[in-house]
């Protein structure tokens, strides 16, 4: 079988495929139907600086070949989460990488800093998620405020310091500059994609929180879009996702400048397609007699 | 994947199918049905209706596409089913009532056998139908007494004095009004809710269930809870 070892800045994955975060936990569930040291990463359910109980009302709904959903961020705070949580993770052979979530500039600092003294490698910093009233997305949706966080958090961290970006902008290269020239050290994309739906019986709308975000394969094409512009303006690695099923989807991101890749969605429609996918990957290297998948990233 | 034994209509909109196999699972216990690829997006959890050495069986209605791609399958089909999951039904003894409603009939059968086969003290059954008689003849044989009540609400003709154990499934109102119902006796009495669920493994937290105890997963802490748990009085 083929390796699909790749490096990403300076940390080495040992295949690209990454769980995202929000659909995988911290592991624990998936760990007890299979080996998840096998997947290249993992990106944690977002932590914020308190607990959250998240958004009231229904949370997941189907669209045609997406869900939208509407968690809200629910969590178990920094300290739930170094306390029940980290150990687990700190056990499996697979990079961890914790994502960071908040509503205020301070949160998120504090939160980096008590993450600074875990042995996780990576933050992902979540400037984009929809389901939460203040702060979330508003980081991510204009360069300036993007420009700041990141500057602001770079100032704590030693840590791989990664962007996850919002898709509810109008030029997302532009926000992927503003990060990287702040200090980002890699980003990831796309976080999900704010939308509505509509009950026409009761006359309502379905989401307590009215927009919810949008996921699965419906957004690929859009996600893979994306990809390919940041890959175009910036110099760091970038971790691709939005609507990833198979390895052959997994390499497309790959071809339009993703050096790895997150799995969300997919995990609903096949508990392993973790595993599965990474196999894929391998199975098309080989077929198509690829060495290294640096030989392929990037190239569209 | 595992092959389809029958696949029956009990009415128009509701079937029972059958998959072959030996499976594992207790009452109230549920698995992740997929019988198409790509979409729908999601697996329908279904509760485990009965369960023999070489098969299992759920009760299901068509209700959306997932379900109806679900009716279309015939004898000798495979579909994937992965489970079981969650917490279902405590093993209890004593005077027990089951109390169903609808499609919450579901997970009722294989707990009135399993219930039988611990020979309580008594099994009563209450079975509530929205309009018409689904599947009370699956019940007849493990229940002292049964009633059946089509268009009214069920929960009325039960006296909790009679019972040290009740087991609820149905539409969340009817689990509400038992749960407040009983409040005043000494009985304990569990509830099976129903929220769509996408992992159904508890990493994704989107079938949350909130719970005096602070929110619960539906799929991994439930589907089965303690009335007095779910259907508190907010402070």
């Amino acid at each position: 079988m083929s390796c699909s070892q790749v490096d990403f800045g300076n940390i080495t994955f040992k295949n690209p495929v990454v769980m995202a975060s929000g659909t995988f936990g911290f592991g624990k569930e998936y760990g007890e139907c299979y080996d998840v040291s096998k997947l290249g990463g993992i990106s944690t359910k977002g932590i914020t600086m308190e607990q959250r109980d998240g958004n009231k009302g229904i949370r997941v709904w189907e669209t045609p070949s997406g869900i939208m959903n509407s968690v809200g961020l629910e969590n178990p705070g920094v300290e739930g989460f170094l306390a029940d949580e980290a150990s687990y993770l700190e056990k499996l052979d697979t990079r961890i990488l914790v994502n960071v979530s908040g509503s205020k500039i301070e949160d998120y600092v504090e939160s980096v800093r008590r993450i600074e003294d875990t042995p996780f490698e990576i933050i992902e910093l979540n400037i984009s998620c929809p389901n939460v009233k203040s702060g979330g997305m508003a980081f991510g949706t204009n360069a300036d405020s993007a420009y700041g966080i990141v500057k602001e958090i770079r100032k704590h961290t030693a840590k791989m310091l990664m962007v996850k970006l919002s898709p509810n902008v109008g030029d997302i290269a532009e926000i992927a500059s503003a990060c990287v020239e702040a200090g980002a050290d890699a980003i990831s994309l796309i976080n999900t994609i704010q939308a509505m739906a509509v009950d026409v019986k009761k006359r309502k709308i379905i989401f307590d929180n009215t927009y919810a975000g949008l996921s699965g394969p419906a957004i690929r094409p859009i996600a893979l879009r994306m990809v390919h512009q940041v890959a175009r303006a910036v110099d760091v690695p970038i971790m691709g996702m939005g609507g990833i099923v198979t390895g052959e989807d997994a390499i497309s991101f790959i071809m339009a400048g993703a050096s790895c890749v997150q799995v969300g969605t997919a995990n609903f429609m096949d508990l392993r397609a973790g595993t599965r996918i990474i196999e894929e990957i391998e199975t098309f290297m080989e077929r198509e007699k690829i060495k290294s998948l640096s030989e392929i990233t990037g190239i569209l | 994947m595992s092959k389809i034994l029958y696949n029956n209509s009990l009415t128009e909109t509701v079937y029972e199918i059958a998959v072959e196999g030996s499976f594992e699972g207790g009452m109230g216990q549920f698995y992740m049905v997929r019988a198409w690829d790509e979409y729908p997006v999601l697996s329908r959890p279904l509760s485990i209706h009965d369960l023999e050495d070489d098969r299992i069986v759920f009760l299901y209605r068509i209700c959306g596409e997932g379900t109806r791609i679900l009716s279309k399958k015939k004898p000798g089909d495979e579909i994937s089913i992965d489970g079981p999951y969650g917490n279902g039904f405590p093993m209890e003894t004593g005077r027990i009532a089951l109390v169903g409603g609808g499609l919450g009939t579901a997970p009722l059968r294989l707990a009135a056998k399993t219930i039988r086969e611990l020979s309580p003290e008594k099994l009563d059954i209450y079975l509530g139908y929205s309009d018409e008689d689904i599947n009370s003849d699956r019940f007849s044989a493990y229940a002292d007494s049964m009633q059946i009540d089509i268009g009214g609400f069920v929960t009325e003709g039960i006296d909790p004095s009679w019972y040290d154990v009740i087991f609820a499934c149905g539409p969340e109102p009817m689990m509400e009004a038992l749960a407040k119902k009983t409040r005043p006796y000494d009985v304990k009495v569990f509830v099976s809710m129903e929220k769509r669920m996408a992992c159904g493994i508890g990493a994704c937290l989107v079938c949350t269930c909130k719970t005096k105890n602070g929110n619960k997963k539906t799929c991994k802490d439930g589907p089965v809870f303690a009335g007095e748990d779910v259907f508190f009085d907010e402070l």
